[in-house]
């Protein structure tokens, strides 16, 4: 029975209709109900009159009179925004939801996705217990069994291959302590191939703003917005994905600001903007020296501020002065006038902010791409202040917080790296001896990426974005004693990667894939494995409880909502199980309570306090983020400071750095590098992270320091003989003389070295310059390079790529031997990427909510008219888009998705949203899943058909520019 | 007597449907009905215009002059309800509606209509307040609860806004006052042409 046909008599089409009369109304809803796809297609037996699921749903979930309401509050676990989320429980059933007008961050407001959150409280296809796939079909099994042949396999692996064999791929999803733990095992296990979602994300914003002025995260808030003269928003499609933080920008916008986007696409965020700027996708150096080209031509730049706080600025002028009108049009398809106009609205409206996303991070030169954004900041005198900043969103409600604590393969919890001393570091917090924990790795050397002989240890192990060449690649020319055997994904999305052939390849040659999800995802069905296939059912975020840290850096308390439907664990739970089973269990949870195997979430909160020192996620306790989520009602929500009650004078969710013990009340850091306040207030300034200086130049800020700061000056960072220098040791208790003695600000236990420095107004990480040029990167000044699939094989010649590398990061990988290969003849089409605003990641969870997937019915890809007339399309045809042969590929990638024409996007570029997954290359998978747990919605992965293509820092995939045909299917 | 108003600020709607999903969620509506949809006018394009619709609780509502068997009936607060028990599921008022608010669930195969259903301000029916009876036929009555609608609370950008119809004017008219220039109201260069 079909539920909604246009050519059926429905109101549903009746209304695009009579609106169709009233303007000219093809829009991508209508379109959509064009496609008469229906509830859970192609299941017909399994479908449910609406009536009927009505009643059936009805019965159970909705609110009843007369019975006691108990209130939860929680955060929403879709994007990084982090909007308040009241839950009312009836009888242990989340029965109703209603805004929390007290949260400073939405004030009551959701999106499509924050809006239907209350579907997780009875989500009918969940994975609802433990499974494995046996001779091509799904069996039930218990936990314990599951957890044990999973585990009897993975030491088998171990003996045969050694620890580094078992990949481990955690989650942006993760609450803090989850990500702390799941970290924690990992070194545990004895590997550094653990990482998550953040490697496809953010990763060259983190690595390129953090080696810019210190730190690799969103400078200011989504509120601080308010203050803003001017946004700039670049590969950012906040409209869409982050649409409450449209609030807050919109607030700025009626406040005066002048808005600018510039992007490829006309985005539903361009369609509020002053100015839209449409580049070609892959060129955002090119626009950005183009409009740094206007400001220095017109001596623009805030020259004062460059002289006090910005490092190789000169530099950066030689390579703008090459970036003319003329060349910039040419490399990116803006005009003179247009870029011009864009850099004269920052210029004269200060301060103002930019803001990116993955339009800009996704790139072989992701990393070139944030270091540009940055440095037009600092070059407009726009960082450390209130208006200003980098505002980067993050995507994942939890991405900023399962970054900071390591859940990635080159570092340990709070970015301190794989050193020697890094994991001394977190042995003492983890009260272990270091040589127990490096006993736990392989003994044995291996050649590593500088062609030198390194501990597995020490040497990053292998990103996600890369996992399948782990498995594919020949074992002699990887960095690792043998290929990667098997797979754990913790909550993530495959269909976020890009070379769908390949990895379909690399899955089939696993010996073991563990699916650890509250849904079975596109990883259980994309492959035609016949056994060991795992799918483990996780609780959500809302079946358990604990922080979050959103993108301003401010941590929320979560509380439980309901508990976890069917069979599923929460993720702590579950990796306390196999803790257990493989043996470390109680090195893991040394310190931390446990219950019924699940480590206390209180705790394992402290022993993060007690360790992360370098970022400041120490002031946070338990204690005070409940504390603050009771209190919520009470902060500004332009300032995020609370005005009088009990956290008076605090920053909603302590932002980090939020210094010290919790004991030393510092309010955490609302701004960061803000020196108009001191430190101990949350002012700051520029990291001294590179020395004091380079090549004879200083590095330290000059005439700049924080209100309050004794030195007056720029410093280096604290250490315990810098305090006995400036004779400020003997202000150290006796207690904090112990542990300090020998140690820095970021490896001293007692926090003494911070709360003296701070009493003397200075930041512990030394106050320096925010450097526009980063020696040790490959391009220490960001430049232009091509795309690897370019169509301009003129600009491939003098934009090259780089060359080849033989180890980086563990793997070989390729720049120069793919772009050497015209592709541009056969395969003439951009293809670029990005976001809906109903579904989120992967889109596994939000597929499978009907209110959600009702909205979004089909996978799509926008055309312009040109590309489509010219290749015989037509509005809602069914088109082939293929992409060139990968290099462990038999054949060229191909989807098919229906065809959505629109001047949105420009002649020669094509666009498909990322969140679909159940296809394959034209096949519906539906038969694949375990019954009742196919998504309602399923649609071919944009990325199957994205290509080859790296960072050449973080290694972030390439999934914005590529090349490809399209033809009617 | 307040008089209750739906406005949509078409500067501020971004499109992002959680009108459309606080609705579901709040009243468990079944796949297929919309009781509130978000139209985007010049879709991809300079101009492009996105606008929330529901059931505009008319003054002198179409559909209740159209109703065969008067079903329609208006609310002290000016908000317009109708009995389902009496309504006959004939379409009428789906002919009648400028904005397209009716709603027929297919209670079978062959595209027989079932009882018409559209937006009631979250104010339920004619059942009694708050009971499982009116949750089932007309889902939540939050105007009873003391609440709004949930569409307009969850608003991401709070473009929509319902309550009293002076009170959502006077939110309105400062938002104008602040952006300067004439109103933005969608429509208006409909009504009164460009240059006003």
């Amino acid at each position: 029975m079909k539920l909604i046909r246009k050519s059926s008599a429905s109101a549903t089409t009746g209304e695009a209709e009579s609106l169709s009369a009233a303007g000219d109304a093809i829009n991508r809803r209508a379109f959509l109900k064009r496609s008469g796809i229906t509830m859970g297609a192609g299941a017909a037996a399994s479908m449910l009159a609406p009536s009927m699921m009505k009643k059936a749903k009805a019965a159970e979930t909705s609110p009843k009179a007369g019975v006691e309401v108990e209130i939860k509050r929680s955060v929403c676990t879709h994007c990084s925004v982090g909007c308040g989320v009241i839950a009312e429980v009836q009888n242990g059933v989340w029965t109703g939801q209603e805004p929390d007008f007290q949260s400073p961050f939405n004030l009551g407001s959701h999106c499509a996705k924050g809006a239907s959150v209350r579907e997780h409280g009875h989500g009918e296809r969940r994975l609802k217990y433990p499974m494995k796939l046996a001779g091509g079909k799904w069996q039930r099994m218990s936990w314990d069994d599951a957890i044990n042949e999973i585990g009897d396999k993975m030491l088998e692996i171990r003996e045969q291959s050694g620890p580094d064999s078992v990949y481990w791929l955690g989650s942006a999803k993760h609450s803090n302590e989850q990500a702390y733990l799941f970290r924690k095992f990992a070194a545990m296990w004895g590997t550094n191939n653990v990482d998550h979602q953040a490697r496809i994300c953010h990763s060259t914003t983190v690595a390129g703003v953090a080696n810019t002025w210190g730190y690799g995260a969103m400078t200011n808030s989504y509120n601080d917005m308010h203050n803003c003269k001017a946004m700039l928003f670049i590969g950012s499609n906040p409209a869409e994905a982050h649409p409450v933080s449209l609030q807050h920008i919109m607030r700025a916008k009626e406040n005066g600001a002048q808005m600018i986007v510039i992007d490829p696409r006309y985005t539903r965020t361009a369609a509020h903007a002053d100015h839209f700027v449409r580049i070609r996708p892959g060129s955002d150096v090119g626009i950005m020296w183009g409009m740094l080209w206007h400001i220095f031509e017109n001596g623009w730049e805030d020259k004062e501020y460059i002289r006090q706080r910005v490092y190789g600025m000169d530099q950066i002028r030689e390579e703008v002065a090459k970036w003319t009108p003329e060349e910039t049009e040419k490399v990116t398809g803006a005009d003179e006038a247009t870029v011009k106009q864009a850099a004269q609205m920052m210029a004269e409206n200060r301060p103002g902010t930019i803001v990116w996303c993955m339009g800009g991070t996704q790139h072989t030169i992701g990393n070139n791409n944030t270091r540009a954004y940055c440095v037009f900041q600092l070059a407009l005198g726009n960082i450390g202040k209130s208006g200003g900043g980098a505002n980067i969103f993050r995507g994942h409600d939890n991405v900023q917080g399962a970054t900071d604590l390591g859940v990635l393969s080159h570092t340990l919890p709070g970015y301190y790296g794989l050193k020697e001393g890094s994991w001394k570091h977190w042995a003492r917090v983890w009260d272990l001896d270091f040589e127990w924990v490096k006993g736990q790795f392989d003994a044995e050397e291996v050649e590593g990426d500088n062609g030198k002989p390194t501990h597995p240890m020490f040497y990053k192990g292998i990103p996600v974005s890369r996992w399948i060449d782990g498995v594919l690649e020949n074992k002699d020319d990887i960095g690792q004693k043998d290929n990667i055997r098997a797979m754990v994904l913790n909550g993530h999305a495959v269909n976020s990667q890009s070379r769908g052939p390949e990895m379909k390849k690399a899955m089939e040659m696993l010996d073991m894939m563990v699916i650890i999800d509250p849904y079975p995802t596109h990883a259980a069905v994309m492959n035609d494995r016949k056994d060991g296939t795992y799918l483990l059912p996780a609780a959500t975020q809302f079946e358990t409880y604990g922080s979050v840290t959103a993108s301003n850096r401010s941590f929320q308390w979560r509380e439980k909502v309901i508990d976890p439907l069917f069979e599923a664990l929460p993720d702590q739970t579950i990796l306390y199980k196999f803790a257990k089973k493989l043996g470390f269990h109680q090195e893991f949870c040394k310190n931390i309570k446990v219950t019924d195997d699940e480590p206390l979430v209180e705790d394992v909160l402290r022993e993060i306090n007690r360790g992360m020192w370098t970022i400041g996620y120490t002031g946070q306790s338990p204690e005070r983020l409940k504390l603050h989520a009771e209190h919520r009602g009470t902060f500004n929500t332009t300032t995020l400071k609370a005005e009088g009650g009990p956290v008076d004078g605090d920053y909603y969710g302590l932002p980090w750095p939020c210094w010290g013990t919790p004991e030393m009340g510092h309010p955490g850091t609302p701004v960061l590098y803000d020196p108009s306040k001191p430190v101990a207030e949350g002012g700051l300034n520029f990291r001294a992270r590179f020395g004091v200086e380079h090549e004879g130049t200083n590095l330290l800020a000059e005439d700049s320091y924080p209100v309050d700061n004794e030195l007056k000056d720029g410093h280096p960072e604290f250490t315990a003989d810098m305090l006995k220098q400036l004779g400020w040791w003997e202000e150290l208790t006796p207690e904090e003389r112990a542990l300090a003695e020998g140690k820095n600000w970021k490896t001293d236990l007692s926090g003494g070295i911070q709360r003296v420095a701070i009493a003397h107004g200075c930041a512990p990480f030394g106050n320096a310059k925010a450097r526009a040029m980063v020696w040790t990167f490959p391009d220490p000044v960001p430049i232009h390079r091509e795309p690897l699939y370019t169509p301009d094989r003129g600009l491939a010649a003098k934009y090259p790529t780089y060359e080849d590398r033989k180890r980086f990061y563990r793997l070989p990988t390729l720049y120069a031997s793919i772009q050497k290969d015209d592709y541009s003849k056969d395969y003439p089409i951009i293809y670029t990427s990005g976001r809906l605003v109903e579904y989120e990641g992967g889109g596994e969870e939000s597929r499978s909510n009907p209110w959600l997937a009702e909205l979004q019915q089909d996978m799509f890809a926008e055309v312009n008219p040109t590309d489509a007339n010219d290749n015989g399309i037509k509005d809602g045809d069914m088109m082939w888009i293929e992409t060139p042969k990968g290099i462990h590929a038999d054949a060229g990638a191909r989807i098919k998705v229906k065809a959505m024409i629109t001047r949105r996007v420009a002649p020669g570029v094509i666009f498909a949203p990322f969140h679909f997954g159940g296809h394959f290359q034209g096949e519906d998978l539906i038969d694949k899943y375990p019954e009742g747990t196919e998504p309602y919605v399923r649609g071919e992965a944009a990325n199957t058909a994205f290509t080859y293509g790296y960072d050449s820092v973080t290694q972030m995939q390439e999934t914005k520019v590529t090349l490809c045909k399209i033809s009617v299917a | 007597m307040a008089r209750m108003k739906f406005l949509c600020d078409a500067e501020r709607c971004i499109e992002c449907n959680a009108c459309v999903t606080a609705c579901k969620n709040e009243h468990e509506v079944p796949w297929g009905v919309n009781r509130r949809r978000v139209v985007t006018l010049g879709d991809g394009e300079p101009g492009e215009k996105s606008i929330s619709v529901a059931c505009m609780h008319c003054t002198d509502a179409p559909c209740a002059a159209v109703c065969p068997v008067d079903c329609f009936y208006t609310t002290d607060d000016g908000i317009v309800l109708h009995d389902k028990d009496l309504c006959i599921g004939c379409g009428y008022c789906f002919y009648a509606c400028p904005f397209g608010a009716p709603q027929y669930p297919q209670e079978q195969a062959f595209g027989v209509r079932g009882k018409m259903d559209k937006c009631t301000f979250c104010a339920g029916g004619p059942a009694d307040d708050m009971t499982d009876a009116e949750f089932t036929k007309y889902g939540r009555n939050r105007i009873a609860e003391g609440k709004l609608p949930l569409c307009a609370e969850m608003c991401s950008t709070k473009a929509l806004i319902a309550g009293d119809g002076d009170m959502v004017a006077d939110i309105y008219r400062e938002r104008i006052l602040k952006r300067g220039g004439r109103p933005n109201t969608w429509g208006w260069e409909t009504a009164y042409g460009n240059n006003v």
